[in-house]
């Protein structure tokens, strides 16, 4: 097997198994720039695989080839919806951030798995007819050397969270929008007197947080478990957390970090199909990206530092 | 209205809402919400037999449950109980099938192997913490995947040649106990139910009682204050982390010695780690309340299995009622306003 061989199995997997961690750590990025933390990411994500699966089987026939595009719309939706918990509880409520986060997690799994029993009278949905395929792009698929490598055999989805990363980088540091959310994550005393409405905005930021999340179930939930049970969200929420961190709270550094994840889950699945990989064993790939994210913010790797005033309630009139 | 009073009457207001939103969620569902409760508690007390699984249930929610509190106790979020759990469980395990020992040194070791296997898993994070400020409850997130993930290799690769679980523990490092049995028509309770008691009783005496638990909880309460009183904050926080993932590791114990007797591999969490922090919660980070909650919670979740049965309701409304009792505790904020403005109007 040659280099070129191993590289055409490696790219388009990984940039499959990087794309959902992408859309997730983007959602997190606007939660925690604007000064929430946000560790129900996992149960985001949960919430938008659920709803795409559901909205995907029961409108196919309707829809047809469009379904799993659709889905991603309700997906983003219904993250949307759910994490506005989160943002009562935890910018309203004043509730401790990680608690509320911890509980999203535990919502989440229950209300869905609750909802599956209710509607199909079972552990896990059907398996979906349409999901994302791969495709060839056209034209750039002909390109020499690239067009293999990165054009073909691959889902349109992994360029959407891709281009998402970019709009996601645009937004939050080019735009006035992306100052002010930024400024109410760093300080949100002066953000206040220079007029932003602080409480305004970290809603924004947690409702981003929960349709980007949405937005990563469905996209991981429709090109690679195509179905819904208690397995389908195992981690992967946490994962894009990771990411997050690793890329230091930028939206193309997260991509970065979680095109690198998905490379490793990716090897730690098809590893045995190559040949220099055989003998290592998985538990390294597997635990690499915690292991890296920890390292990172020890300061091993360039320190991660977060928002300043991330966790903290901001109440008007308290010093 | 006193404060001793309201913090009794936040978690209570609590239960009730966290109740009150699950009957609602039966009803809009269209089930039975009263045959649903009925099926839980006839699941958690109509029988002896369900009575000794909720005291089995119980017995690693109190550890769970403690180690949570503990370091909140010190300002510290160890969200890694599960993975100190995980990694207790498989040491404790491991020492159960190695060795060939009476029991009255076999029990004792394979116990302080969980307990061990816990701290120093929590250790980590603690140090982390103390030594470059890096924030606990993202080490110990991720340290909860890499334990599940090292585990499962240990497991494939010592405990077993290839296999998805272990040998069964020998009877002489097992907590299994025939009185029990005989007494719940062999349910799976054991002798774990007088550590946890024993643990709970030990962290309220460490709290309470001694100067160390003093400095931990000043360090909790005012990290600066306790360093210019000439406390060492750096070391308090590495005990408190490591004292915490000693409950939680004798919590995997539990699991290992008592009820299951071997490990095998996971693919996800127990759960248990992340049930604790319900039960610290709920108990107010208290050892007494931990113990209360605990029991609350195991009945829950013993009594939900009976819910499909009896009832046709899905046992994951339980997790959706324990996920709201959070949301309620930690909201205590708005709680506490109703009650003032409540407590007010009676003054008038």
């Amino acid at each position: 097997m040659g280099l070129m061989d191993i590289l055409l199995i490696i790219i388009p997997s990984t940039l499959l198994w990087a794309s959902p961690l992408i859309l997730t750590a983007l959602g997190g990025i606007f939660s925690e720039r604007s000064g929430v933390i946000n560790i129900g990411l996992e149960g985001l994500m949960v919430i938008g695989a659920f709803s795409a699966i559901v909205f995907n089987l029961s409108t196919v026939s309707v829809l047809g080839e469009w379904t799993p595009w659709v889905a991603l719309l309700v997906a983003a939706l219904a993250g949307a919806l759910f994490s506005t918990i989160h943002a009562v509880a935890s910018i309203t409520f004043r509730a401790d951030h990680t608690v509320s986060g911890v509980a999203i997690n535990l919502l989440a799994v229950g209300v869905t798995l609750f909802l599956v029993k209710l509607i199909y009278d079972k552990g896990q949905t059907d398996i979906i007819q349409k999901g994302f395929r791969k495709i060839d792009v056209p034209i750039l698929s002909d390109i020499p050397f690239i067009g293999p490598l990165f054009f073909s055999n691959t889902y349109w989805t992994s360029y959407f969270a891709i281009a998402i990363a970019i709009i996601a980088w645009f937004v939050v540091f080019k735009t006035p929008f992306g100052l002010r959310l930024r400024s109410t994550g760093e300080h949100p005393m002066a953000a206040d007197t220079m007029g932003i409405n602080v409480t305004k905005m970290r809603y924004i930021g947690v409702l981003l947080s929960g349709a980007l999340g949405g937005l990563g179930g469905a996209v991981y939930a429709q090109s690679i478990s195509s179905d819904f049970s208690h397995a389908t969200i195992s981690g992967q929420g946490f994962m894009a957390l990771a990411a997050m961190i690793f890329g230091k709270w930028h939206p193309l550094g997260a991509m970065g970090a979680a095109i690198f994840f998905g490379f490793a889950q990716s090897l730690s699945i098809i590893g045995n199909s190559l040949p220099f990989l055989e003998n290592v064993p998985n538990v390294y790939l597997l635990v690499a990206p915690y292991i890296l994210t920890i390292l990172a913010l020890t300061g091993f790797i360039g320190r991660a530092d977060a928002p300043k005033s991330i966790g903290t309630h901001y109440i008007k009139g308290s010093r | 209205m006193s404060s001793r009073m309201r913090n009794i009457l936040i978690p209570i207001i609590a239960v009730l809402l966290g109740v009150l939103v699950g009957t609602i969620i039966m009803v809009v569902s269209g089930y039975d919400a009263i045959a649903g409760f009925q099926a839980l508690w006839n699941g958690a007390f109509g029988d002896i037999y369900f009575t000794g699984e909720v005291v089995r249930q119980v017995t690693p929610y109190i550890l769970a449950g403690l180690a949570v509190a503990f370091a909140f106790r010190t300002g510290l979020f160890n969200i890694g109980v599960e993975g100190q759990l995980i990694v207790g469980w498989v040491a404790a395990v491991w020492v159960g099938v190695s060795f060939d020992l009476p029991k009255i040194i076999h029990l004792p070791l394979a116990i302080l192997a969980a307990a061990v296997a816990g701290a120093l898993w929590a250790f980590i994070p603690g140090y982390l913490k103390a030594k470059f400020r890096v924030h606990e409850v993202i080490v110990t997130i991720m340290l909860n995947y890499t334990a599940l993930h090292i585990t499962n290799q240990f497991i494939r690769t010592v405990l077993s040649e290839g296999k998805e679980r272990s040998e069964n523990i020998a009877d002489t490092a097992s907590l299994r106990s025939p009185f029990f049995e005989n007494l719940t028509e062999y349910s799976r309770m054991h002798w774990g139910i007088f550590i946890a008691i024993i643990c709970a009783i030990i962290m309220w005496f460490i709290l309470e009682k001694t100067t160390r638990g003093f400095e931990l909880r000043a360090v909790g309460f005012n990290e600066h204050a306790s360093q210019y009183a000439g406390m060492n904050v750096k070391k308090n926080i590495i005990l408190s982390m490591v004292i915490s993932g000693t409950f939680a590791g004798l919590a995997g114990a539990m699991e290992g010695l008592g009820t299951f007797g071997y490990t095998a591999i996971k693919g996800g969490f127990t759960g248990v780690g992340f049930d604790g922090i319900a039960v610290a919660l709920l108990g107010a980070n208290t050892a007494i309340g931990v113990v209360l909650a605990a029991i609350l919670f195991g009945s829950l979740k013993v009594g939900a299995l009976n819910m499909p049965l009896e009832a046709g309701i899905p046992n994951e409304l339980v997790d959706i009622i324990i996920a709201l009792i959070i949301f309620f505790v930690a909201s205590s904020y708005i709680i506490r306003w109703f009650i003032d403005r409540i407590s007010k109007k009676g003054a008038k």
